[in-house]
């Protein structure tokens, strides 16, 4: 079981009771998971699950109140190098040009390089960005969007064997997202790096991850279903939303979302030790779960599309 | 459209200027006019007695502008001549005073800047700090001078020390503040580029910092501006308020009007300056 590359187990976090004698809230439990290395993946679940908890840890910025947490062997302690960053609100200083804002990341990370070296590194990660033309802007005279891509121009130049995306582009509008998904696709395949991504929109999910992690509602959260997306690669938004099972994977991880993702508790009679998220794969399931019996896929149900609404406003809509 | 907007601020600029010049001229008008108003009635006989006084005034007035306008011309086309402890150019007057205020302020600077990062960087170094600062800060520079004077045993050094004292608090606080309100984001960039604490100081929170602390900065000059005069009041020997003082005593009041004008000027020039640094400093977000 150590051999995978990023290995947590039964991780909790718990915030001391309102009062002196009232129970401690436990924000989720007994959350155990690993990450291959190359592989992209990403989590899904409501608010208040502990998404964010769970990412701040693995990048050192938090700790968990149980549990740990190895990546490669060692003891995750502390933020390092070798995990970057990529946070909602891009995290850029403001007092730095996009240039220099790369070129903090790569300095810290190759303290030995000189001048040019980490100049010239720096810009071949804005290039693959398509920030080349507006490097030496300060971070208020760019759009939020392209904000988005310095910042992950920044993490994805120092190299980090792990990368962290915190809902990256949770603050976009639908249209810069899909052409920012779209490079990060690209910047992705380019360095096959390990990722980790928080998001809120099921077909970013489905469009970036090789496995998608569901999580049920807080508080006494898990991860209950680890879903494998098996769509083939490289995918693009335009041609992704064709395949034939992706309404499949789509409407089963909505399911969950909308109608399983609150009804799921950690059961009495479930094992108290070692629980990894079971694996799914939707495309397989389909006629032997429960899971899709209340979700025809010919005839919507108006209902359901008013949850759909709520649950995803930001989301590009499809057919 | 570019056109418009430039013709409009440009109109408006005009039009500041011919508004400013006018509420010059109708004051110094009136000031100058108020002063020459003939106390002689009209067309009438001197008395004996007002031609024994030559038509002066039984009550001094305020010099007119005029008088000052040419006092002004005097001093400023030989400021630094030394003719004598009791008469010097204002040039020479103003530089003992910008000496006295730059020397106790970047002392403040040097000392209030690095404790108001600690101040900030530390909730315990705040919580057990603040009630000193607290009660120090309060208090008017010039209740030091005594005490000063009596330690230091040196009017000069002791201008110095309240100024000193005077400028370190807005300082201290702001840094203070500026440090502590470093957006988390932003260190949390720092710590997972695992920067040192010395370099997440340096590269980091001072330039985050940078533009409260400036504003920190530029309330403290004022302040000190605003002390030496009274300081040197009360030292004597040198310096612009000395020099007000003095010409109080030889009952001079037009060098008294113009060398209040020359501090309102300095003041000035010493805000600018400042407010000209803060512009390299600050960022949008």
């Amino acid at each position: 079981m150590s051999h995978a590359f990023v290995e947590v187990q039964q991780a909790a976090k718990r915030f001391p009771g309102a009062s002196k004698n009232a129970p401690p809230l436990t924000v989720f439990e007994n959350v155990s998971f690993q990450l291959q290395k190359g592989e992209f993946v990403c989590i899904i679940g409501h608010s208040g699950c502990g998404k964010s908890t769970i990412m701040n840890a693995l990048a050192g910025l938090d700790q968990f109140s149980d549990g740990s947490m190895v990546m490669e062997g060692k003891e995750i302690n502390g933020p390092g190098l070798e995990r970057g960053v990529v946070f909602q609100n891009y995290s850029l200083l403001p007092w730095l040009t996009a240039l220099e804002n790369v070129r903090f990341g790569v300095r810290a990370r190759w303290k030995a390089w000189s001048e040019r070296q980490v100049t010239e590194h720096s810009m071949e990660y804005l290039e693959m960005v398509g920030l080349k033309e507006v490097v030496s802007r300060k971070p208020s005279q760019l759009s939020g969007g392209m904000r988005q891509r310095v910042s992950i121009a920044r993490a994805f130049a120092t190299k980090p064997k792990l990368l962290l995306l915190d809902e990256p582009f949770g603050a976009l509008d639908a249209l810069t997202r899909g052409v920012i998904q779209d490079e990060l696709v690209k910047i992705w395949t380019h360095d096959q790096q390990t990722v980790f991504m928080i998001t809120h929109d099921v077909d970013e999910a489905i469009l970036l991850a090789d496995r998608i992690f569901l999580m049920t509602n807080g508080p006494e959260a898990r991860i209950a279903e680890a879903v494998e997306i098996d769509l083939p690669r490289p995918r693009n938004r335009a041609e992704i939303i064709k395949h034939p099972n992706f309404y499949k994977i789509r409407n089963y991880l909505v399911d969950f979302l909308v109608n399983r993702s609150s009804g799921l508790r950690v059961q009495e009679n479930e094992p108290k030790g070692l629980y990894y998220p079971t694996p799914v794969n939707p495309v397989h399931v389909d006629s032997t779960t429960e899971a899709l019996t209340n979700l025809p896929e010919t005839a919507p149900v108006t209902e359901h599309e008013e949850k759909l609404v709520k649950f995803t406003p930001k989301e590009i809509r499809h057919g | 459209m570019d056109r418009t907007t430039t013709e409009w601020n440009v109109s408006l600029n005009v039009r500041a200027s011919v508004l400013a010049v006018l509420i010059l001229l109708l004051s110094l008008g009136l000031w100058e006019g108020l002063n020459h108003a003939p106390s002689l009635g009209g067309g009438e006989q001197l008395s004996e007695y007002e031609q024994l006084l030559a038509g002066a005034e039984e009550s001094a007035k305020v010099p007119p502008p005029s008088e000052i306008l040419v006092r002004a011309w005097e001093e400023l086309s030989d400021p630094f001549y030394d003719a004598g402890p009791n008469d010097k150019g204002i040039g020479i007057q103003l530089g003992y005073s910008l000496y006295r205020v730059l020397t106790g302020y970047l002392l403040a600077a040097a000392v209030a800047i690095p404790i108001g990062f600690l101040i900030g960087m530390s909730p315990l170094m705040y919580k057990a700090l603040n009630p000193f600062i607290q009660v120090l800060r309060p208090i008017s520079p010039l209740a030091w001078m005594p005490l000063a004077l009596f330690i230091i045993r040196d009017s000069e050094a002791s201008a110095i020390f309240v100024i000193f004292i005077c400028s370190i608090w807005p300082m201290l606080l702001n840094t203070a503040f500026g440090v502590a309100g470093v957006r988390k984001d932003w260190v949390n960039v720092a710590r997972t580029h695992e920067l040192s604490s010395l370099k997440t100081a340096f590269k980091v929170i001072l330039p985050a910092a940078a533009p409260t602390i400036l504003t920190g900065m530029r309330i403290s000059i004022g302040i000190a501006w605003l002390v030496i005069v009274a300081a040197e009041m009360l030292v004597g020997g040198t310096g612009i308020g000395y020099y007000v003082w003095n010409e109080w005593n030889n009952l001079d009041l037009t060098s008294v009007i113009f060398s209040i004008l020359m501090i309102g000027v300095v003041g000035m020039l010493l805000d600018m300056s400042l407010a000209y640094v803060a512009r390299f400093v600050t960022y949008a977000e």
